[in-house]
């Protein structure tokens, strides 16, 4: 299988919908000429043309509304977010029309509309352009929410999120843009809401989404040295959520300790927790642990950045609590 | 001024009814002293006093029903008489923070004196060394104990929680899972930890679990009435139940007995029929320890003594406390144990060792005039045997019809356990005992 990066894989993903459906068009800041501040859109100007690959004012709440239109007139626009932290300027647009208006239609109207871009901090961008959007906006129904990790399944729920007729809050890993992995040539889609298990394990679940993903592969190459086998759960989709996959892992482990970039209270950990609680109590044999951001606007300084973020100390730590050693 | 707590007394207590106050405040009392009366679910003690001193206060009244570990009364100085029920006063609460906090223990508090009142357990009752709780405290397990120990029968207070603040984890549960730990003898088992039975099937209409609100004037059960009621419940509910009944000709087992009590005279206590009917069983379960097992968890599990607990009707409800090793022992012994634990079951003077356990239970209703009945199994035993009256009918004796002493036998038995043709076979060698009544002296 070839071998390729996150950004060529969200790359590959686009372009070849473009080939299949000409009603796939990009809009965004810097997309086009420069080819994207993270190179993801590189080349494809050249490709498809400024028709399809549109660069934008730097006026988010204009061209994600202008997008919006587009996808209920029939096309299906991609949105690039330079960063997450910039979609504060249309949170309106997303949440009063995006995830509305098929609601407020009765079903009549879709809207067929990929956001994406960079997610998460942990590379000294400082407060205002450090967030983990994915509670937030897993708060709004209307919205689907998805973390991609590996670059197959990038591709793979790339292609998903642009045949989807909804609304796709797309959160990519903006430190793993530059990380290999095989991804399939042509044409398949991962499903929304079917969570993946990354590793076997039998004595914990560690469960996290997007880059947190990798740092749980590495503690449980750590916990194994120690005779510890974790489960390690990649949640894939915050909205539609799959509870099933956690709660079978639980069954079968007894522990659980859910990790997250973003801040603790009112989060996807917080509802991974009240899952468990609610469908496996009685499977408990420890409370569930959570690691997450610490509470404070995240910090510039390296040290103090590094302190604020999960590490993967702070997770076996956690595990071991979680399994009394 | 120390504080007096609600002892735990056998494994199966969660609380205790204070039944009588023996000391009133301002009384000088002495080190083992009883201080009052407290009814368990089982039977009535002492609750002794464990420090010499002056009762200042006492902290509940009498009748009030009281969870193991909560303040009952203090004891301290004469000048203190009076005083104790103000710091003391929150005697459900009282022992909630020494368990959430075990370093509280060594604080002066009230609630501190908890674990140094506990041997407080009167001398008939000794606690069993139970894990690593003070009495009392509560017993913490992770969800997943709680709900292994429920399905696997497991009595949790007898495991050491190893988890923070003595929490019971699945990894302390693991030698009682993996039978790492000898077959659960049925007195380790919480099943087994009330040998209350049920002759029959007495439930009334106050047995209604459901429907439309009961109707008539309600009554105050007894502690013993309803551990009775539950655990016969539960062992209709889970066990497969059934039935095989015969007939005994009891003419030459009546005259055996006539003929020892004769002989006996006022020497001994006098054997009844129900004494012949433990013994003959007994020595019938030797030769079928197929009997005498437990069906726990999906096991079959082998007791390895027969143990043969006796139903005993009291006002309240029901026990059944246990002769030990019943096969081993004379029929003037076993009377002689009989008629003493029946005395002391009537005047609620049992201790717990004497009722918890058990491997074969016999329910006798002979004194009554019953034809038959029915038992229920008093789990985790896998049969219970159901005694009828011994009654003159018409009986044919060499194709004559003569007048006959006949007996009804009906056992209940586990179908997990065993089969009917088991059964069959065990109630015939009763059945060779109770009319070879020479064999029980011999065997």
């Amino acid at each position: 299988m070839p071998v390729k990066t996150y950004r060529d894989a969200l790359r590959a993903a686009m372009a070849e919908e473009m080939e299949r459906d000409e009603r796939v068009v990009l809009l965004g800041e810097d997309i086009g000429l420069y080819g994207g501040t993270h190179l993801v859109t590189n080349g494809l100007i050249d490709q498809f043309g400024p028709r399809r690959v549109l660069d934008t004012p730097i006026a988010e709440n204009g061209f994600t509304g202008a997008a919006i239109g587009m996808a209920m007139a029939g096309l299906r626009p991609i949105v690039e977010m330079m960063t997450w932290n910039f979609s504060f300027q249309a949170a309106d647009q997303i949440i009063q029309n995006a995830a509305k208006l098929r609601y407020f239609s009765g079903g009549q109207v879709h809207v067929p509309l990929v956001i994406r871009g960079p997610n998460g901090g942990g590379v000294q961008l400082s407060a205002q352009h450090t967030h983990s959007l994915e509670g937030f906006y897993g708060h709004f129904p209307g919205l689907k929410v998805v973390s991609p990790v590996t670059p197959e399944d990038v591709k793979g729920m790339m292609l998903a999120a642009i045949r989807d007729p909804d609304p796709v809050i797309f959160l990519e890993a903006g430190a793993l843009y530059g990380t290999k992995g095989e991804v399939p040539d042509g044409d398949y889609v991962v499903e929304f809401g079917k969570a993946r298990i990354a590793r076997e394990g039998t004595d914990i679940t560690l469960i996290a989404y997007g880059r947190q993903v990798n740092m749980l592969l590495r503690v449980a190459d750590t916990l194994s040295q120690e005779n510890i086998s974790a489960e390690v759960i990649d949640l894939r989709t915050i909205r539609p959520f799959d509870s099933e996959t956690i709660i079978e892992s639980v069954k079968k482990t007894h522990r659980a300790v859910v990790v997250q970039e973003q801040w603790r209270w009112f989060s996807v950990g917080s509802e991974v927790c009240a899952i468990i609680q609610e469908r496996a109590f009685d499977e408990l044999d420890a409370p569930v642990e959570r690691v997450s951001g610490a509470e404070v606007p995240a910090p510039y300084a390296r040290n103090l950045e590094v302190a604020a973020f999960p590490s993967e100390q702070l997770i076996v730590d956690a595990a071991k609590r979680a399994l009394y050693v | 001024m120390a504080t007096v707590i609600m002892p735990k007394m056998g494994d199966a207590m969660e609380e205790g009814t204070l039944l009588k106050w023996l000391k009133s405040v301002g009384e000088e009392v002495s080190e083992g002293d009883a201080l009052a009366e407290i009814e368990t679910d089982k039977v009535t003690l002492e609750l002794e006093a464990q420090e010499s001193g002056f009762l200042t206060n006492t902290l509940v009244e009498e009748g009030a029903v009281v969870p193991i570990g909560a303040p009952v009364a203090t004891i301290g100085a004469e000048d203190e008489v009076g005083k104790g029920g103000e710091t003391a006063a929150p005697a459900e609460e009282a022992p909630a923070p020494a368990a959430e906090e075990p370093q509280a223990a060594t604080e002066p508090a009230p609630a501190a004196a908890a674990p140094e009142a506990a041997p407080a357990a009167p001398s008939a009752a000794p606690v069993p060394q139970v894990a690593n709780r003070a009495p009392g405290e509560r017993l913490r397990a992770s969800p997943l104990v709680k709900r292994l120990a429920e399905e696997h029968g497991i009595d949790l207070s007898q495991v050491p929680g190893t988890g923070p603040g003595g929490r019971i984890i699945k990894n302390d549960l693991n030698p009682f899972l993996t039978g790492a730990r000898p077959a659960p003898k049925a007195a380790s088992t919480p099943a087994a930890a009330n040998g209350a039975v049920a002759p029959a099937a007495p439930a009334g209409p106050a047995a209604t679990a459901s429907g439309p609100a009961p109707k008539g004037t309600k009554i105050d059960l007894a502690r013993i009435r309803r551990t009775t009621g539950k655990r016969m419940a539960e062992s209709k509910a889970s066990i497969p139940h059934y039935y095989v009944t015969i007939n005994v000709d009891m003419t030459d087992a009546l005259a055996f007995r006539k003929q020892i009590n004769e002989a006996i005279g006022e020497a001994g206590p006098r054997v009844s029929v129900n004494d012949l009917i433990v013994r003959a069983a007994a020595l019938a379960l030797r030769e079928h320890p197929n009997v005498n097992t437990s069906f726990v968890d999906g096991e079959l599990y082998q007791q390895d003594s027969i143990d043969i607990n006796i139903a005993i009707s009291l006002d309240g409800g029901l026990i059944a406390p246990f002769v030990p090793a019943a096969d081993q022992k004379s029929l003037g012994t076993i009377a002689r144990m009989t008629k003493d634990l029946g005395a002391r079951a009537r005047n609620g003077g049992l201790t717990p060792e004497e009722y918890q356990g058990g491997t074969f239970t016999i329910s006798n209703l002979g004194m009554f005039d019953v034809d038959e009945f029915i038992a229920v199994i008093n789990p985790p035993q896998a049969a219970i045997l159901a005694v009828g009256s011994v009654q003159q009918v018409p009986v044919v004796r060499d194709g004559e019809i003569a007048v006959g002493s006949v007996m009804k036998l009906t056992l209940s038995a586990d179908h997990r356990a065993l089969d009917g043709a088991e059964v069959a076979q065990f109630l015939g060698t009763v059945k060779k005992y109770l009319q070879n009544p020479v064999l029980l002296s011999v065997a």
